[in-house]
């Protein structure tokens, strides 16, 4: 087990390069500093004064990959690439435009994330799995067909009405719960409710029917029949053999989504105005803060590599016959 | 070209929009000959819900081809001058809509409505009052009393309307049904429909199938006479910020959603069959390559993938204006640079699905076969391998539509989509959602904005899903 978890730790270095690599490419090798200085600067305030100034400022004066003028280690270690691309594997991200040190801010911003994202996801896997087995319960009857074809609609309308829409029914017109915003301790609740629910209502359509489709497919497997001619009731089938086997389709989905959690969710957190990570990774791309962006990124694809890792590890919990060597 | 009344323009989202349905259409003469294409799409053209979807989608994509007729239209001549164009670039759609387009208000105006939204000082009061719009219900003069009663009327014609198209369709259908030998195309059930397969349509002719497509026609009818009607008079779904038509704007949106969620494929689709098979069939080396660069570019969160590229994108075009003409030609940059960025973070889960699809293939006893007589690798992947994944490809190609429309919103939301000179559903919810706050609301620009897209959706949807359940070898139970 340890033994996979370290080669399975080695594999993602590579990976994790190449994201490194990409990301670089990106945003030094596509445009030049001087081009994104331009960018920012506006076209009136263009000098080639300005723009020395704002490379410094931000330390894109130097060399891309190999400093000639430097001396001995320095030739490598002196470069745009080194400073700010491999420097992100020690945890430093360097600062962004407004000075503040991207490391910490993201350090700060975890938390407001996490208060939103994983209620919502807990609570809509309860909700879609619960939806879903009662859906197959019903399964071929008009509440089944009625389930699906809602579904499909709640599918149909982009997050963005739900949205719009909560805030105004439920803040708006009922004055249930503040609009927006955030404060700490056991007061953010009020602020977290909301965008919990509309998150989980969003997500309901298309995750429901996607355990629908796994729970369908195993229901006509051989065990299911078997367990029906022991005379089992249909309410012990589904929770005791089918919900079980279908775990192993549905660890694939989910769990690879947990250390993403961290990141938050951009639409959510802009709108409800809940500063985590997804509404500081919004306010960069609005403000053109290339060093911000990059940096979640990075973290970003750190965070899907250890939930491939995890998705592994969850299967040998769910399925003793999984055994990692 | 001297003294032509227009200047056809072709914008490379044209271009690519009109090469897609060349080979839709390629590939739908060559499905006709395949026995078990067929077969899949009789299967389609037999399920009601799926061939309303497909009405509702046709009307959609006629729409949007309208709108992808582009010209420049001649100036007024002047005397002893060559024959000038001007710089705008309209469509067909545009030409179509001229009134629509052209009977721009003030600012924001309620549906139907016939005075401006908020409060302005008029010139010859100390009052400040709702001026009177300029074009919405302007026919009913100064005596505004008869303004319900106009609308009363007004609706039902245009209902009666859409109804009388209706039947004199439905008319020439059965006609048209009990004149021509059973074996003939039927006329008038919508574009899709007899593309699909006018023998698969023969064989729903009279079933549920057919009564569905004329249901959803009758639905269209009566809303486009109603439009059509009241819009004579009014903006049926208010103005917005400008004082632009919402529903002009609404119906120009359509193009955008369509070329997002279709060319994204089709530029993504060539890198993802080419890899995806060579990774399956080649093996090796080439495999260990290929995965590499898809789970590399697939561990970046697809959201700030896009916003980085997209950042990129935008510098690029800033520093390089010398590059487009005209503005409508930056933003068609734009727009087909959004479908290959999102392109680029979808072609991955293609590829995965493919190439797993292809080492299953490579084992079975018909390619074996084709090795053991000596067939080149490149032919057996282009003749036995390529036509065994055609299923795949198709599903995902109609699947990913939905998405990618819905995705076009929220993206033009997070500030990373289209130019915001582009009219699309994303612009029009960005720029509706600021006024959120006001009070009273103006509601009518996002309502507008998300029925649209929620009926495009619903019918991509549907269609897909009729489509998956007949190609899924899976799925056919």
């Amino acid at each position: 087990m340890l033994a996979y978890i370290i080669r399975r730790l080695l594999y993602a270095i590579p990976i994790l390069v190449g994201v490194n690599l990409f990301t670089f490419a990106l945003f030094f090798v596509v445009n030049t500093p001087d081009d994104m200085a331009r960018m920012q600067l506006g076209v009136k305030r263009v000098t080639p004064e300005a723009i020395e100034k704002w490379k410094a400022e931000r330390g894109y004066d130097k060399p891309l990959v190999w400093n000639g003028a430097a001396a001995g280690g320095a030739k490598l270690t002196d470069t745009i690439f080194f400073s700010k691309s491999v420097r992100m594997f020690a945890g430093d991200f360097g600062r962004a435009d407004d000075g503040r040190d991207i490391a910490r801010e993201i350090g700060a911003r975890m938390l407001p994330s996490l208060a939103i994202a994983l209620p919502t996801f807990v609570l809509g896997l309860f909700v879609a799995i619960s939806f879903a087995l009662l859906l197959i319960f019903f399964r071929a009857t008009a509440l089944d067909f009625a389930g699906v074809v809602l579904c499909v609609a709640m599918m149909s309308i982009s997050g963005l009405f739900y949205i719009i829409g909560g805030q105004w029914l439920v803040s708006k017109v009922w004055h249930l719960v503040p609009i927006s915003g955030y404060s700490g301790g056991l007061d953010a609740a009020k602020f977290l409710v909301l965008p919990v629910v509309i998150g989980v209502i969003g997500g309901i359509g298309a995750s429901t029917r996607w355990y629908r489709t796994i729970f369908l497919e195993e229901i006509s497997r051989d065990y299911v029949r078997t367990a029906r001619a022991k005379g089992l009731p249909e309410r012990v089938v589904l929770f005791r053999h089918v919900l079980r086997n279908a775990l192993i389709p549905i660890l694939t989905g989910v769990v690879v989504v947990i250390p993403t959690l961290f990141m938050g969710s951009l639409l959510t957190e802009s709108f409800f105005g809940i500063p985590g990570l997804g509404s500081y990774t919004i306010d960069a791309i609005n403000a053109q803060d290339f060093a911000v962006v990059r940096s979640m990124v990075f973290i970003g694809s750190v965070l899907y590599i250890v939930g491939l890792l995890l998705t592994d590890l969850s299967y040998t919990l769910a399925d003793p016959r999984v055994r990692l060597q | 070209m001297n003294g032509l009344p227009v200047q056809p323009v072709l914008l490379w989202s044209d271009a690519l929009l009109f090469v897609l349905i060349a080979v839709i259409v390629a590939l739908m003469l060559w499905a006709r000959r395949q026995d078990a294409l067929r077969a899949a799409w009789a299967r389609v053209a037999r399920d009601g819900v799926a061939m309303a979807a497909a009405t509702v989608l046709g009307v959609f994509i006629l729409i949007g081809l309208l709108d992808s007729l582009h010209y420049r239209a001649l100036l007024p001549a002047q005397p002893g001058a060559p024959a000038r164009y001007a710089v705008e670039v309209n469509s067909a759609l545009d030409a179509l809509l001229a009134d629509l387009r052209l009977r721009t208000e003030k600012t924001y105006s309620a549906p139907l409505a016939t005075h401006l939204f908020s409060r302005e000082a008029l010139e010859n009061s100390t009052q400040r009052e709702f001026p009177r719009l300029k074009h919405g219900g302007a026919h009913l003069g100064e005596n505004l009393s008869g303004h319900g009663l106009d609308i009363v009327v007004r609706l039902s014609r245009g209902l009666a309307g859409g109804l009388a198209i209706w039947l004199l369709l439905v008319a020439v259908v059965r006609l048209g049904k009990s004149r021509l030998p059973p074996n003939l195309p039927l006329e008038g059930g919508g574009a899709m429909m007899v593309a699909t397969g006018g023998r698969a349509m023969n064989v729903g002719a009279g079933g549920t199938a057919s009564r569905a497509v004329l249901l959803t026609l009758l639905v269209i009818f009566l809303l486009f006479g109603a439009a059509v009607s009241l819009g004579g008079g009014y903006h049926v779904f208010g103005t917005d910020k400008v004082g632009q038509d919402v529903l002009y704007l609404s119906l120009k949106s359509i193009r955008t959603g369509l070329l997002i969620g279709t060319l994204t494929t089709l530029v993504m689709l060539p890198v993802a069959v080419l890899l995806g098979i060579l990774a399956g069939y080649v093996g090796g080396w080439v495999d260990d390559l290929i995965q590499y660069l898809y789970t590399t570019l697939s561990s970046i969160p697809g959201v700030l993938l896009i916003a980085a590229a997209v950042l990129m994108m935008q510098v690029v075009i800033d520093t390089h204006p010398d590059w487009f003409a005209t503005s409508a030609e930056r933003a068609d940059a734009r727009l087909l640079a959004l479908c290959l960025i999102l392109g680029m973070t979808s072609w991955t889960g293609v590829a995965r699905l493919l190439r797993g699809e292809t080492l299953k293939l490579r084992e079975l006893e018909f390619v074996q076969a084709a090795q053991a007589f000596g067939v080149g690798r490149f032919a057996i992947m282009r003749r036995h391998i390529l036509p065994n994944l055609m299923h795949i490809v198709l599903i995902s190609l109609v699947m990913d539509f939905s998405g990618l429309v819905l995705a076009e919103a929220v993206l033009s939301y997070v500030g990373v989509g289209v130019d915001p000179t582009t009219i699309s559903f994303g612009t029009m919810i960005n720029t509706a959602r600021m006024e959120l706050a006001r009070e009273p609301m103006v509601w009518w620009s996002l309502l507008a904005a998300f029925s649209f897209m929620f009926a495009l959706v619903l019918a991509a949807n549907l269609f897909a899903d009729a489509v998956r359940d007949a190609f899924d070898p899976r799925s056919s139970a």
